[in-house]
């Protein structure tokens, strides 16, 4: 595999492509008709992700953290570059979109009837700014695909949403733009900052990386990052506008919100706030603070999600309560913890995808989402009954699936440092049956007494295509999930000790080690793009 | 002595596994093709479970498959048995897969520990488990959901393999919440019954507070001794656990969380009764004889872990004794033959417990592979009980309960081999020689009696006076039971008891096969004390002492902590006398109260269910409501937690939270709107402000 990626050059364009097929294709889209939109869009997304799988190779576990590194001068005056790069962590987070996206697509031909189009040009806008927020190794490049992430989403529950779309667009918009603002003037300062200290002015992550900051300047900064990342994970209590956009969302908008966009958020937390302001990031009120949160997210959240009458509702209330898991690994500064939040975003993107198609797929059926007008479904579905049984119990970390590694390892790594926060996020185990074995019983068990679900038809061949790999994958990562764990373990490993050790020259030398060999790859374009 | 080379380890979960892939799909084709079916007939009155016949092949296969799976997996048992007692094995065989987990912070492999009592449970798991899956055959032959019925059942087989085949915690608690999942899933089979829905799920969360505690013990088996695996975990402990320190004591009592939930010991019992919603056969292998031992089976694979927590140990056996008398007491006034045995086979759980608590591992293992014998027998039994019943209602369609006792009456005149099985079952049970429960019940209490662990003395001593007493009152509702079902005259209708008949052969040979055992598979452990007694066969019974020998490779390590700290055990009884007179006492006295037992409640006017009212007495009345203990946690667990979440949702999410998200954007609104004042489109308004600013800002500078 490995010498076929090499014989195509692989590596030179694959993260270019990546970010940038996704627009021509939506360029495409737009200039097919109206009926063969969807065909285009979703090939053009399958075929990005068939792309994107040779990352999986490309990526060598044993190299320099950052991988596949290019850089070209942007806008030289501020020292903006459009820098390009992966780490392992980024490598799962691109696959995870990759496959996200052609499955959201194909999970749309039926619900998606009006403006097509530009549905689906949109999609694609939205594949290039998530791929791209993934890929980005300049800040400001960040910036701008992070920002551009919310133009496609805004439209996308606003146009196509429900009855409350708008009100839950504006509501997704103000709340992520307000997070995001704030971040805004948190990279501006921390650009000059960097720019005093008499360098050349740069975004380069690895030039702002280590910028010497006082710790009262780190608290701030920490703040105005993490508020933006907090508002787009959410971490309770920032996290209202995601059960109003879920429910308002079409289903591929929920598909992608859920499995992708809020990974965004969690990937902030493990990209920038933690390298950039350790001392902030383990400083003891932060952490008692965000583990809290933590905590309190998974317990809170599984207790609303409980009562939740909407099937959509519960769902979304469950992501926030599996971010809580992520939050508290990430906080406790351990490799498992770090690791096992990984995991749980990975999991969670598989089996709420999964579960946010479903109940798209039952919509479009029976045009209601309430769980008490369902009953019985598993008789005159089988199939569907099948895939929702199994991304359920994914969902709630039945070992056998990637859920379980996840929520395992996230509170094994949390148990290390902090015990006692770990033991009531254990009881997030308990109260996931509670919110999620009590749907799956209303909607597919007791008895099929209703005349229109008992007209209910099984899963289409469309729909089994876009379950299958889904269902295959939670299982696979639960029985083997050392290939993804020992390809993010390099990076991990160099935030837990860069941070562990407040930032201290020698974990940053073995930072930058990676980061002084991409460099020296991609210094070369710069120095032709500065002689004029 | 040869070495022991494990022969194809992996295969012995791995054929389960497959027989459920197999069967699985098979559930799906019936599954969509019933589905077709019902869509087709949807409104014309078809909807109703078990109205739509599934076609010839879809019985043949399962048959084949399921059963067949677990035979081939019991012979490959076999087979390393023998290997396994020929070697004289002495460190347990490793078999490593791949690396399971592996992060950089812990490395789990996916690897498989073959040992003398990994070996035991494999063959009890294998062996009952294909006795009952044949006996299945017969049981659900007419059930539409049959290849569903054996993927799942042959799936709990493989996740029952892993669990005591597993090399590390992690890997035993895969097993641990799989069997949980397909208990769920059996429990829940007839799903379109809510209350069967409803009791799956309840199954599965009870054991998730049971699960809870084993996930934090194995949190705590990490930080505190860097390992999860057997090998690690039982090398490090007795180095980096102090003896009775409070490590020790934490892991062990949130291993017996774990336990409590899995085997339906108290206060986590709740879910086991009601888990007798599903298919009796499920009941007799998933709710006796195998996944409810899980618990016996973690406290002994870390004996080593429980020997150096004496305030752990202590509380298991606490815990046992209180539920074996407890869950009895409530059998007493059970109508419902499974409900009466899921209540027995709690309290027989306690019984291990006890065993275990105390030390006694192997008699905790004894009584654990015996009571497989008699319990699945008895499950068994009452299936084909009911089978029969079912069919004898069903024929006349009356619409009586046929598992209600109070509906039998007189059956061993219909089905004579489920009445002799089952009373052999019976005999077991209640604890008289020479059936298997005597001898393992018997080391049980004794070892309660004679437990002394660090200062403990008292309190097994106390324990073993509760033994005594929920022994006699095991004798007393397994008679009740028996004299109920089978004895006197029929009480099912005249119509009715012609259509009661004796099940097919394939149903009555895995009764008859588990009652040889339960007759003589108390003779696997003649204990020492005894063999040269009356009870011993004077030194001529042929294995005596055998599961105590077989087993010391695995439990020495333990034993040898607890005999350099504790002391040993002592010779006589609390009472006096030593083990050979307590064994004819408690057999003496199980026979009296059988033979008083049958006198009274033969003598009892027993009428038909329906012509019964509830029991009378506050005794009988407490007894008959299950000392309201469901009607407690009901009130004091489950609807606060339900009040909870719906504060949390109504007021503190939508109205707190919400509420002050909508306030900041009302306030904009409002600037807003304060703003849109000014914009009043008219030129000589803005001309009036424009002025006046002016004005303002000239004056300001002026001044």
């Amino acid at each position: 595999m490995t010498a076929l990626l090499d014989a195509v050059g692989y590596d030179a364009w694959a993260l270019h492509a990546l970010v940038w097929v996704p627009v021509l294709g939506a360029i495409a889209v737009v200039l097919s008709s109206e009926e063969r939109s969807k065909n285009v869009a979703f090939w053009c997304s399958a075929g990005v992700f068939v792309l994107s799988l040779g990352l999986w190779w490309a990526f060598d576990s044993a190299g320099p953290l950052f991988q596949l590194a290019t850089r070209t001068v942007w806008i030289a005056p501020w020292g903006v570059s459009y820098a390009l790069g992966i780490d392992g962590i980024s490598l799962m987070m691109v696959l995870l979109t990759t496959l996200t996206l052609p499955l959201a697509i194909l999970g749309s031909f039926q619900y998606i009837r009006e403006r097509r189009r530009a549905f689906y040009a949109l999609m694609l806008l939205l594949e290039t700014a998530i791929v791209g927020v993934f890929v980005a190794m300049d800040l400001f490049l960040f910036y701008v695909f992070f920002e551009l992430t919310l133009i496609p989403m805004y439209f996308i529950v606003g146009v196509w949403g429900g009855e409350r779309r708008i009100y839950a667009a504006v509501k997704f918009f103000l709340f992520t733009a307000l997070g995001s603002l704030l971040m805004l003037v948190g990279i501006l300062y921390l650009y000059f900052r960097a720019r005093a200290g008499g360098g050349a002015p740069s975004f380069y992550i690895l030039d702002l990386l280590g910028t010497p900051l006082t710790i009262a300047e780190q608290l701030w900064l920490f703040a105005a990052f993490a508020l933006a990342f907090a508002i787009k994970v959410p971490i309770f209590p920032l996290h209202t506008w995601l059960p109003d956009a879920h429910v308002e969302a079409p289903t591929p908008g929920s598909v992608v919100l859920a499995a992708v966009l809020l990974k965004m958020g969690t990937y902030g937390f493990l990209r920038f706030v933690l390298p950039f302001f350790p001392e902030a990031a383990s400083h003891p009120t932060v952490v008692a603070w965000m583990l809290a949160l933590g905590v309190i997210g998974i317990v809170y959240a599984a207790w609303v999600a409980a009562v939740q009458p909407d099937a959509k509702k519960l769902v979304a209330y469950s992501s926030v309560a599996h971010m809580g898991f992520v939050v508290i690994g990430t906080f406790a500064l351990t490799v498992n913890g770090l690791q096992g939040g990984l995991m749980v975003m990975l999991s969670h993107g598989l089996s709420t995808g999964a579960l946010f198609l479903l109940i798209g797929m039952l919509y479009e059926r029976r045009h209601t989402r309430l769980i008490s007008d369902f009953g019985g479904l598993a008789r005159v579905a089988p199939l569907l009954a099948t895939a929702f049984v199994v991304a359920a119990l994914t969902s709630i970390g039945v070992p056998g699936t990637s859920g379980f590694i996840g929520e395992f390892l996230s509170i094994l790594g949390t148990f290390e440092r902090y015990p006692v926060t770990a033991v009531v996020a254990t009881s997030g185990v308990i109260f996931a049956a509670y919110y999620m074995l009590p749907m799956v019983q209303r909607i597919f068990f007791n008895r099929l007494d209703r005349a229109e679900n008992q007209r209910v038809n099984d899963l289409s061949g469309r729909e089994a295509v876009i379950l299958a790999p889904l269902v295959a994958l939670m299982i696979i990562l639960g029985a083997y999930p050392t290939p993804v764990l020992s390809r993010m373990e390099p990076a991990v490993r160099a935030i837990v000790e860069y941070v562990g050790s407040d930032g201290e020259a020698g974990a940053l030398a073995e930072l930058a080690r990676g980061g002084a060999e991409v460099r020296a790859a991609a210094i070369a374009p710069i120095a032709r793009a500065r002689t004029p | 002595m040869t070495e022991f080379h494990p022969l194809l380890p992996g295969l012995i979960p791995l054929l389960p596994l497959l027989g459920f892939l197999g069967n699985g799909m098979l559930a799906l084709v019936a599954g969509v093709r019933g589905a077709a079916e019902l869509r087709a007939g949807a409104g014309a009155g078809k909807e109703k479970l078990g109205e739509l016949a599934p076609p010839p092949w879809m019985r043949g296969l399962p048959s084949w498959i399921g059963p067949g799976a677990i035979g081939a997996a019991f012979l490959l048992t076999l087979m390393n048995f023998v290997g396994m007692a020929r070697s004289g094995l002495e460190a347990p065989a490793i078999v490593r897969y791949w690396d399971w987990i592996s992060t950089g912070g812990i490395r789990i492999e996916a690897a498989l520990q073959l040992d003398q009592l990994s070996m035991i449970m494999m063959l009890v798991i294998t062996g009952v488990g294909l006795l009952i899956h044949v006996f299945s055959v017969g049981y659900m032959r007419e059930d539409p959901g049959y290849a569903r019925y054996f993927a799942y059942l042959n799936l709990f087989v493989f996740f029952m393999l892993v669990l005591v085949m597993g090399a590390s915690f992690p890997l035993m608690f895969v097993g641990w919440e799989g069997v949980g999942l397909c208990s769920y899933l059996l429990i829940g089979f007839w799903f379109e019954d809510r209350e069967k829905a409803d009791a799956g799920k309840k199954a599965f969360i009870v054991n998730r507070i049971g699960d809870f505690g084993f996930l934090v013990a194995i949190f705590l088996l990490f930080t505190s001794l860097g390992a999860v695996d057997y090998a690690g975990v039982f090398g490090a402990a007795p180095e980096l656990l102090a003896y009775g320190g409070s490590t020790a004591t934490a892991i062990t009592l949130f291993l017996l969380i774990g336990a409590a939930g899995k085997s339906a010991q108290i206060p986590l019992y709740v879910w086991l009764p009601d888990a007798m919603a599903g298919p009796t056969p499920v009941s007799a292998l998933i709710h006796a004889a195998t996944m409810v031992t899980a618990g016996v089976y973690l406290v002994v694979r870390a004996s080593v872990l429980f020997a150096l927590a004496p305030a752990g140990s202590a509380t298991v056996a606490a815990i046992g004794a209180a539920t074996a008398l407890f869950a009895a007491t409530i059998a007493l006034q059970q109508y419902d033959i499974k409900k009466v045995l899921a209540y027995s086979t709690v309290s027989q759980l306690g019984f291990m417990f006890m065993g275990v608590g105390a030390g006694a591992y192997v008699a905790g293992v004894f009584h654990l592979v015996t009571h497989a014998f008699f319990k699945g027998l008895l499950f068994l039994g009452a299936g084909a009980v009911i089978h029969s019943m079912h069919h004898a209602l069903h024929a006349t369609h009356k619409d009586w309960d046929a598992q209600d006792m109070r509906n039998m009456g007189g059956l061993r005149h219909k089905m004579p081999v489920t009445w002799v099985t089952m009373g052999i079952a019976t005999l077991a049970i209640a604890g008289i020689w020479p059936f298997a429960g005597f001898f393992s019940k018997d080391e049980i209490v004794w070892y309660a009696g004679a437990a002394r662990t660090g200062g403990y003395g008292a309190l097994f001593t106390a324990l073993w006076g509760v033994a005594l007493v929920a022994a006699v009152l095991t004798a007393i509702y397994m008679t009740r039971l028996m004299v109920m079902t089978f004895y006197g005259s029929n009480r099912t209708g005249e119509r009715e008891a012609e259509h009661l008949h004796e099940a097919p052969l394939v149903m009555t040979i895995p009764l008859s096969i588990l009652a040889v055992l339960s007759l003589f598979g108390g003779w696997l452990n003649v204990p020492a004390s005894l063999q040269e007694s009356v009870f011993g066969g004077f030194g001529l019974l042929p294995m005596s002492d055998w599961l105590e020998r077989w087993l010391e490779p695995v439990t020495e390590l333990a034993q040898e902590i607890h005999l350099s700290h504790a002391g040993g055990y002592a010779t006589a009884s609390p009472l006096g006398g030593g083990a050979v007179l307590w064994a004819g006492i408690a057999t003496g006295v199980a026979l009296v109260t059988v033979g008083l037992t049958f006198r009274s409640v033969s003598k009892r006017g027993i009428r038909p269910a329906s012509e019964s009212g509830a029991p009378v007495g506050v005794v009988r009345g407490l007894l008959y409501h299950k000392w309201y203990v469901d009607e407690l946690y009901d009130r004091v667990f489950v609807r606060p937690l339900l009040g909870a979440s719906r504060i949390a949702w109504r007021w503190v999410d939508q109205i707190l939270i919400d509420g002050s998200v909508n306030a900041v954007g009302s306030v904009f609104k409002a600037l807003g709107w304060f703003g849109s004042l000014f914009q009043t489109g008219q030129v000589t308004t803005y001309a009036f402000v424009l002025t006046l600013g002016a004005l303002a800002v000239l004056g300001a500078l002026l001044l």
